[in-house]
């Protein structure tokens, strides 16, 4: 099918041109971040992204040593000296130097140029130099004023995550993402499965009823139930003189607002099992309870794990609800709250801003492609049957 | 660092624990209860066996059926009730609230740019799904560019925003443009400019984020019913000599309407609670405020008012109806042809 395809259409030359533009659009987002995060923080605010990787190149002015550190050398008075850690970050190259701010670039470093007055400067790339007049040195003791044009190899540093790491609440973000999005992944599952399988395989009064009725809720915006949920959270904390922000809590609601997609998609899997199997399980005597451990949940493998990644990703990545039910105070901080705080209190540092986007971003994306494979099949399962 | 995630494992453990156990034990308790063995008597076991099957779909449906009805269905009739009620949601204001919504510069300006979001992201979102995997599907490395492309699934509203924020970053004066965009302008000789502040194009730069987001969804289910288009069809197009715009239009595309339908709603859906990208890339100033995020405000602003933000719910409600009752449908019919 997908060969015969390929037969019709525009050149495949187009074709071809055209995804990698796609790819490259949909890739250079993702990857500038990734970059910024490996970056000196110094750098980051003077170049773009994009030039990481082919150095960058600086101009900067230093001062040489005194004209009291002179010291005569047969018949020329000589000052030595190494300028590199002298206000230039003490890395780089060092490509040219030049006296006046309008030409900073005038001689080639590495080569003794003459600046007249029968002075030859020399410096290195490596930042020492080289001056010397063929007569004494004016008594000014203030050093001579030189501009250098230094080029920075490409510089990668893990800097920056420690920062985030240790110093921004990154960390502990981290674990409490994860104390909310396992339990909120898990259980979501085992109650959906349980849900589903009574309304795929058992008979009772009201099925059809309570399956649009699931079908309906798929739909109903979360905005909902905000107001009222908060309304009950405290009043319940109120009573039992608990905080009314807790992870029970938070659970208990990623459960819900996932349970409708849960259910459907796993009845539709569950019900498409083959009759044979669970009916003579019945002849043999075997409870519901029984056929639904020993032969519904191992067959329902692939569902349950499509449906795993789902609401691991949309509880990891989830905002609102944290923000409404877990609240924004440090212990219960979960990690896309506080990047967005940082978004607020730290616009401009880039170098804090990507490392903790590429932290929150981490563990979803390891997942993602990790476990693609179900994810893909998931989606088909509930999507395309209708179509 | 140790004591706290030693408790998270210990939190985790107990609550998935607790929710095992209530299955476990429920249906231990019933199979007591009604014992299936009487001590020989057979009718008796006969009728236990008939009340187990009887309770125990409720057993199964139970917490389910509690979350789904405390969570999301009482909230429906609770926000109709207190949309009536004023701030603090004890006293009767009769349709004060919804007065003061439709006379409110701000929320037109919300309702207006969903409309706008309705009308641009599905939209692009199913177009360039659908562009991208006929072109993908006809290539050796497709597999590799669709995982690209869906990549930013897995990648959270705030961190994409953290991502689209640094291309659109702007730096005044003669500083080096360091976002990607305002480099982009600048080599082919224009200004840069602070995009997010532009008032109503502003709103196109936040769209592009969820089309980034979500393309690759489209593109993955389109892609899936692409391949379930008969064979026959298309060679037979092709000897009619069609070229390859006909076959898309004419043979490709009526064949997966199904889907493009479903795409479509599903991405709407998404649109209608669209909240975290607005929120942190401008919280709705430079006129971007969208209903979820107006409705968020209201829950909060100068100590909350559950009255207003309940309208502007049940404004996002009525929104998705039309699509809940389609869904049901289309459920039911699936349901009756089994």
């Amino acid at each position: 099918m997908i060969g015969n395809l390929g037969r019709i259409g525009p050149a495949r030359l187009f074709v071809h041109f055209a995804v990698v533009l796609i790819v490259l659009v949909w890739l250079l987002p993702t990857l500038g971040i990734f970059i910024t995060a490996l970056r000196d923080k110094d750098q980051i605010v003077v170049s773009g992204w994009w030039t990481a990787f082919a150095g960058s190149t600086r101009t900067t002015a230093v001062r040489l040593a005194g004209n009291d550190k002179a010291t005569q050398d047969g018949p020329n008075y000589v000052i030595t000296g190494n300028v590199s850690g002298d206000g230039n970050g003490g890395n780089g190259k060092i490509e040219s130097f030049g006296l006046r701010v309008q030409d900073p670039a005038a001689f080639k470093a590495g080569a003794p140029a003459d600046i007249g007055n029968g002075e030859t400067l020399t410096v290195n790339a490596d930042g020492s130099y080289r001056y010397q007049k063929n007569a004494a040195f004016d008594a000014d003791t203030r050093g001579k004023r030189i501009y250098l044009t230094i080029s920075a190899p490409p510089q990668f540093t893990l800097q920056n995550y420690h920062t985030v790491l240790t110093g921004e609440g990154i960390g502990q973000s981290f674990i409490n993402s994860l104390t909310v999005t396992i339990p909120a992944t898990i259980i979501p599952i085992l109650i959906a499965a349980f849900a589903a399988y009574a309304l795929a395989w058992m008979d009772f009064p009201g099925r059809a009823l309570l399956i649009a009725l699931v079908v309906g809720l798929i739909v109903v915006p979360l905005q909902m139930s905000l107001i009222p949920l908060l309304r009950i959270y405290n009043e319940i904390g109120q009573v039992f003189g608990v905080p009314s922000k807790t992870y029970p809590g938070i659970w208990m609601a990623h459960t819900a607002f996932g349970l409708p997609l849960a259910i459907y998609l796993l009845r539709n899997y569950i019900a498409g099992l083959p009759k044979e199997i669970i009916e003579s399980a019945r002849v043999d005597g075997a409870s519901d309870f029984d056929i639904f451990v020993k032969i519904i949940l191992p067959l329902s493998f692939p569902a349950l794990a499509s449906f795993a990644i789902f609401q691991f990703l949309w509880v990891w990545n989830d905002l609102l609800i944290a923000m409404v039910f877990l609240g924004t105070d440090k212990d219960h901080l979960v990690l896309t709250a506080a990047l967005n705080a940082l978004l607020g209190s730290r616009g401009g540092n880039w170098e804090i801003l990507t490392a903790s986007a590429f932290v929150t971003i981490l563990i979803p994306l390891l997942v993602f492609f990790g476990l693609q494979r179900y994810l893909v099949r998931g989606l088909l399962a509930g999507s395309v049957k209708g179509g | 660092m140790i004591s706290q995630i030693l408790t998270a494992i210990g939190a985790m453990i107990f609550g998935v624990a607790v929710c095992a156990a209530y299955f476990l034990f429920s249906n231990k308790l019933l199979d007591l209860i009604f014992p299936a063995k009487e001590g020989g008597d057979v009718h008796r076991a006969a009728v236990n066996l008939r009340r187990r099957s009887l309770i125990r779909p409720w057993l199964f449906l139970g917490p389910a059926l509690f979350l789904l009805a405390v969570y999301l269905m009482y909230p429906v009739v609770a926000t109709l009730i207190l949309s009536f009620y004023g701030p603090d949601g004890n006293q009767f204001v009769g349709g004060a609230n919804y007065v003061w919504a439709f006379n409110d510069t701000e929320f037109r300006q919300s309702i207006f740019n969903n409309i706008l979001w309705l009308a641009v992201v599905p939209a692009a979102c199913t177009f360039f799904g659908l562009v991208i995997a006929v072109m993908t599907d006809r290539i050796w490395w497709g597999n590799i560019a669709k995982a690209v492309i869906f990549m930013p699934m897995a990648i959270s509203f705030v961190g994409a925003s953290v991502i689209w924020k640094f291309i659109y970053e702007y730096r005044g004066g003669n500083d080096t443009q360091i976002g990607l965009l305002n480099a982009v302008v600048q080599l082919f000789g224009g200004t840069p400019e602070v995009w997010i502040t532009i008032p109503f194009w502003n709103n196109f730069f936040l769209m592009v984020m969820l089309i980034w987001i979500q393309t690759g969804f489209a593109m993955v289910i389109l892609s899936a019913a692409l391949r379930g288009i008969p064979e026959e069809t298309i060679e037979a197009a092709v000897i009619d000599g069609a070229n390859g715009w006909q076959i898309f239009w004419k043979i490709m595309v009526p064949q997966v309407w199904g889907t493009i339908a479903t795409v479509w709603t599903t991405i709407t859906i998404l649109v209608l609670k669209v909240f975290d990208i607005v929120l942190t890339m401008t919280n709705g100033q430079w006129n971007t405020m969208v209903l979820a995020n107006l409705m968020f405000n209201w829950l909060f602003r100068g100590g909350g008012d559950s009255g207003r933000s309940a309208v502007i719910a049940l404004v996002i409600m009525v929104a998705v109806t039309p699509i809940m009752i389609w869904n049901i449908r289309r459920a039911n019919a699936e349901m009756k042809g089994r």
